[in-house]
C-alpha cells in the first residue's frame, strides 16, 4: 500500500509538473460558487482552444501549450493564492476574467514583469500604455460598453434622447461602478437623465431594485451584471413586464445562461458584444475534429458555441497570436514573460488574419501601440431570440465615443499615475 | 519525562507568575519566536508568504481580537468583517493624506480609530444580551459596509470604488505596494502578530482580563462584587476592536494591496473569524493561533494535495474542499466541543504524567 501511494504520488507529481519547454497559459478560472454560470464556458473555451493548438499544430511555433487551472472562485483572496502559485510554473499571461482579481494584480504582474489580458473587463484606463504598461485590455472596455448601449439608444429614439430615462442596475463592485462616469457625462452630453440601482453581491434578492425601476418608469434599463446577478435581473425584469428591448446589458450579461432561465418572457433582451456569436465558422470544424471527438474537451464539454465560451476562444485565440508575435519579434521559440509582452504590445489583429484562423468577421480589427492597450472600443448589439434560443448581431460594429472616453481615460490613468508615481513608459 | 514541574524552582513572584512556568514550556516558546523571527524570513518566497504566512498572521490577529470580545467577555459579535474594513479605510485615508509617516503609526493608528467605532457600536451591549447583541453587531457589520460604499470620501473618490494601497516604507523599507521583499512583509506582520499576542496575553491575566470574565461567567455576581459592567464591557470592545482594526489595516494595506469593502470585508469575513474562534477554543490566546492555523492551511494543503499531487480538476477539488472543511469542523465540535486550545491542555497534562500515569 505504501508503495501503491509512493509510486501515485511521483506519477502525479510528473504529470503536474511541465516539462522545461512548454509555453504555460495559467487560467485563473471559476467553476464553483455564484459565478460558476459564467466561469465555467469562459474556461473551457479557453482551455479548448489550446488543446486544439496542441493536436493540430502542434502547439505554438513548434513548441506545445499548456493550461494549468486555479479555482478562484470570484474571490480575491484566492486569486493572490492562485496568482502566486502559478506564477512558480513560469506562466506567459494571466487572463483573471474577474475586475476585482485584476485590480489586485496590476501593481503585481507590473512588478514581476508579467503581461495581463483583461479582455472587455478590468480597470478600464488600463487602455493607457503608457502608465500601465503589463495591462492590456483590447479590444473594447466598459466605457466603450456603456457608450455603445447608449449610442444603440440614440438609434431607436431617432438620435435624440433628451428627457428620457436611463437607469443602471450594477453588480456593487468595482466591475459595475466602472460605467457611471462614463453614463454621467454622456447623459449629460445628450440630456437624458441617468438614475443608479446598486446590488450587492451575488444578486440573489432584487426585488427591492426592480420595484424601484417599477415606479421610477425609466425608458432605458442598462445592466452591469454577472453569474446569478443576471438571471435574477432578467426574472425580475419580466415579472414587472419591463420591455425586454429597452433592457440592455453589457457583455458580460448577455449569454444564453442568464436567458434561458426566464424562458419566453426573456424574448427581445439585448446585449452589448465585442465579438460575433454563434458556431458557425470554420474554426470549430477544427475544434470538432481535434478537440471534441477526441473526448479532450474541457469541463462537462456542453458549453460548445455559447456566448461566453465563444469569448473563451476568443481570449485565448489573442494571446496565441500574441505568442506568436512574440517568437517572430524575439526569434526563440521558448518565450519569456517578458518577451511574451513585447508580442501584445505589437499585435495586430486584421479581417485577413481572423479568416486564416477560421474565425472571419469574428469580431473588430484592432493594432496594439505603446500608448494604446485597448483597442479601437467596437462593439455591437446582440438580441436574444428566445423561441429559437439565439443570440443574433442585430447591428454593426460601432465605434464608441472616443472624444467622451479617451479623456475619462485620460484623466483616470493620469491619477494612478501621480499616485503611484509612474513614469511615462513609452518615451 | 520531560514536560513537568518537578525540579523546576520558582524563587520570586515574577518567576511564579510567568505565561511559561514549565521549563520545557518556556524554551519549546524561545524555538518557535527564534524560527519565526531569525530562520522563516530569510528562507521564505512569494508564494510562501502571500499564500500561507501572510494570511494566517491577520487572520490571527483578527481571531485574538475576536476572542477578547466573545471569549473573555461573552459578548457575541458579528461585526468583525465591519470593523475589519474600518481598520482598512482608516489605514488608508492616513496613508494617502500623511505618505511621509511610518507604516507602524498608520496602523496603530488604524486600530485606534477602530477601537474608537468599536466602543460606538459597544454601547448598546449594556442594555442587550446573547443573541440579541449578536444582531446589533449584525447592524454594525452591515452599516459599515454600506457607509465606504456609499461615500465616495472614504476611497478617494476613485472612480471603482476600490482602494488601492500606494508604495510606503517603514524605516526606509518598502512595506506596501508591489515591489515589496516577500520577507519585509512578512517580518511586518509578525511584528504586529506577536505585540497582539503578548499584550492580549497579558491583558487578560491581570484585573482587566478577570473583569471581562467576571462579566463572561455572570454579569449579575460580577457587580455585586465590584466589577463596574460599564467600562469591562466597553474596554473589551475597544481592545477587541483595535487588534481587529490592526488586522483589517494590514489586511488591506499589506496583504491584498487593493480592497473593494463588500467582497473583502462582508459578512462571511465576521463569520470566518468567529469559527476561527469556536474551533480554535473560546477565551484562549493559542486557540486564536490554532483556529486560524486551521482556517488558513486547510483549504491550501487540500489544494495542494487535490490539484497539483492528484491531478483532480479544480471544480471537484473546490467541491471537495467545501465538504472536508465543513466535516471537519462538524467532527470538531463533537469530539472536543472546547476546541483545538484544549486538545493541547488535555495533552499536557497527559504529558506531565507520561510515562507512568498512575
Amino acid at each position: 500500500m505504501k508503495f501503491k501511494l509512493g509510486t501515485m504520488a511521483v506519477a502525479a507529481l510528473m504529470a503536474a509538473s511541465p516539462a522545461m519547454a512548454e509555453l504555460v497559459f495559467p487560467s485563473l478560472s471559476y467553476r464553483t460558487g455564484p459565478y460558476a454560470a459564467s466561469g465555467i464556458p469562459f474556461a473551457d473555451g479557453y482551455a479548448d482552444y489550446f488543446t486544439m493548438l496542441n493536436a493540430r499544430d502542434g502547439g505554438i511555433g513548434g513548441v506545445m501549450t499548456t493550461v494549468p487551472e486555479c479555482e478562484t472562485a470570484y474571490n480575491t483572496e484566492k486569486g493572490v493564492e492562485c496568482y502566486e502559485s502559478l506564477k512558480g510554473g513560469g506562466g506567459l499571461v494571466y487572463q483573471p476574467l474577474s475586475t476585482g482579481i485584476t485590480y489586485q494584480l496590476i501593481p503585481k504582474v507590473t512588478a514581476d514583469n508579467i503581461p495581463m489580458l483583461t479582455t472587455g473587463l478590468g480597470r478600464t484606463s488600463a487602455k493607457n500604455g503608457r502608465v500601465f504598461s503589463h495591462v492590456f485590455n483590447f479590444p473594447a472596455n466598459y466605457w466603450d460598453g456603456a457608450s455603445v448601449a447608449v449610442k444603440h439608444m440614440l438609434d431607436e429614439e431617432g438620435g435624440d434622447l433628451s428627457g428620457k430615462k436611463v437607469t443602471l442596475v450594477y453588480h456593487n463592485s468595482a466591475y459595475g461602478k466602472e460605467p457611471i462616469r462614463t453614463l454621467t457625462e454622456l447623459s449629460k452630453k445628450h440630456g437624458f437623465e441617468f438614475n443608479e440601482v446598486p446590488v450587492d453581491h451575488p444578486g440573489q434578492e432584487q426585488k427591492s431594485q426592480w420595484l424601484q425601476i417599477r415606479r421610477d418608469k425609466p425608458d432605458y434599463v442598462i445592466m452591469y451584471g454577472w453569474g446569478v446577478m443576471n438571471q435574477v435581473a432578467i426574472q425580475e425584469a419580466v415579472n414587472i413586464r419591463f420591455p425586454m428591448d429597452k433592457f440592455i446589458g453589457i457583455w458580460w450579461s448577455g449569454s444564453e445562461n442568464d436567458v434561458l432561465s426566464a424562458g419566453a418572457g426573456a424574448d427581445g433582451y439585448k446585449a452589448v458584444t465585442f465579438h460575433n456569436v454563434g458556431a458557425d465558422y470554420p474554426l470549430y470544424d477544427d475544434l470538432k475534429k481535434y478537440v471534441y471527438d477526441e473526448g479532450k474537451a474541457a469541463g462537462a464539454g456542453d458549453q460548445s458555441g455559447t456566448v461566453i465560451y465563444n469569448r473563451g476562444i476568443y481570449g485565448a485565440m489573442l494571446v496565441a497570436e500574441a505568442a506568436k508575435k512574440a517568437q517572430e519579434i524575439h526569434g526563440t521559440a521558448n518565450i519569456t514573460p517578458s518577451q511574451m509582452r513585447d508580442g501584445m504590445e505589437a499585435l495586430e489583429i486584421t479581417e485577413e488574419k481572423m479568416t486564416e484562423l477560421g474565425l472571419p468577421g469574428f469580431g473588430p480589427e484592432f493594432k496594439v501601440t505603446c500608448e494604446n492597450h485597448g483597442g479601437n472600443g467596437f462593439a455591437a448589439m446582440t438580441q436574444w431570440n428566445a423561441e429559437t434560443k439565439e443570440w443574433t448581431l442585430i447591428s454593426d460594429f460601432v465605434q464608441s465615443d472616443q472624444e467622451v472616453i479617451q479623456s475619462l481615460i485620460e484623466e483616470d490613468s493620469n491619477a494612478y499615475a501621480a499616485e503611484n508615481s509612474i513614469e511615462d513608459h513609452c518615451s | 519525562m520531560f514536560y513537568r514541574e518537578a525540579g523546576d524552582f520558582n524563587t520570586s513572584y515574577a518567576e511564579d507568575q510567568q505565561t511559561f512556568p514549565i521549563k520545557f514550556d518556556r524554551y519549546r516558546y524561545y524555538v518557535v519566536l527564534f524560527i519565526a523571527i531569525v530562520v522563516v524570513p530569510f528562507t521564505v518566497n512569494d508564494y510562501w508568504v502571500n499564500s500561507i504566512f501572510m494570511p494566517f498572521l491577520i487572520y490571527t490577529i483578527a481571531a485574538i481580537g475576536l476572542n477578547i470580545l466573545v471569549g473573555y467577555c461573552g459578548q457575541v459579535s458579528l461585526g468583525t468583517g465591519g470593523f475589519m474594513a474600518v481598520g482598512a479605510y482608516a489605514c488608508y485615508k492616513l496613508m494617502t493624506a500623511m505618505p511621509e509617516v511610518s507604516m507602524f503609526i498608520h496602523v496603530l493608528l488604524a486600530g485606534v480609530i477602530t477601537a474608537a467605532v468599536g466602543v460606538l457600536f459597544g454601547l448598546p451591549s449594556l442594555r442587550i444580551k446573547g443573541f440579541y447583541l449578536a444582531v446589533a453587531t449584525l447592524a454594525a457589520q452591515f452599516f459599515l459596509v454600506w457607509l465606504f460604499n456609499r461615500f465616495p470620501w472614504f476611497y478617494n473618490y476613485s472612480a471603482s470604488g476600490q482602494i488601492n494601497a500606494p508604495e510606503r516604507d517603514t524605516f526606509g523599507i518598502i512595506i506596501t505596494g508591489p515591489s515589496t521583499e516577500a520577507w519585509a512583509a512578512y517580518a511586518f506582520c509578525l511584528v504586529f502578530t506577536i505585540f497582539s499576542a503578548y499584550v492580549a496575553r497579558n491583558l487578560t491575566r491581570g484585573s482587566v482580563g478577570r473583569k471581562w470574565m467576571a462579566i463572561r461567567d455572570m454579569d449579575i455576581a460580577a457587580e455585586i462584587i465590584g466589577v463596574n459592567p460599564l467600562r469591562a464591557k466597553l474596554t473589551a470592545f475597544a481592545v477587541s476592536s483595535f487588534f481587529i482594526g490592526i488586522s483589517g489595516a494590514l489586511f488591506f494595506a499589506i496583504y491584498l494591496g487593493a480592497v473593494e469593502v463588500g467582497e473583502a470585508f462582508g459578512i462571511q469575513k465576521s463569520f470566518l473569524v468567529l469559527f476561527m474562534i469556536i474551533i480554535g477554543g473560546l477565551g484562549s490566546i493559542f486557540g486564536s493561533f490554532a483556529g486560524a492555523a486551521f482556517l488558513v492551511l486547510l483549504p491550501v494543503a487540500l489544494k495542494v494535495v487535490g490539484v497539483d499531487l492528484l491531478g483532480w480538476p479544480t471544480d471537484i477539488v473546490a467541491h471537495l474542499q467545501l465538504v472536508i472543511v465543513g466535516l471537519l469542523i462538524i467532527v470538531f465540535l463533537i469530539a472536543e466541543p472546547h476546541g483545538i486550545a484544549q486538545l493541547w491542555r488535555v495533552a499536557k497534562d497527559k504529558l506531565r504524567l507520561w510515562p507512568f500515569p498512575h
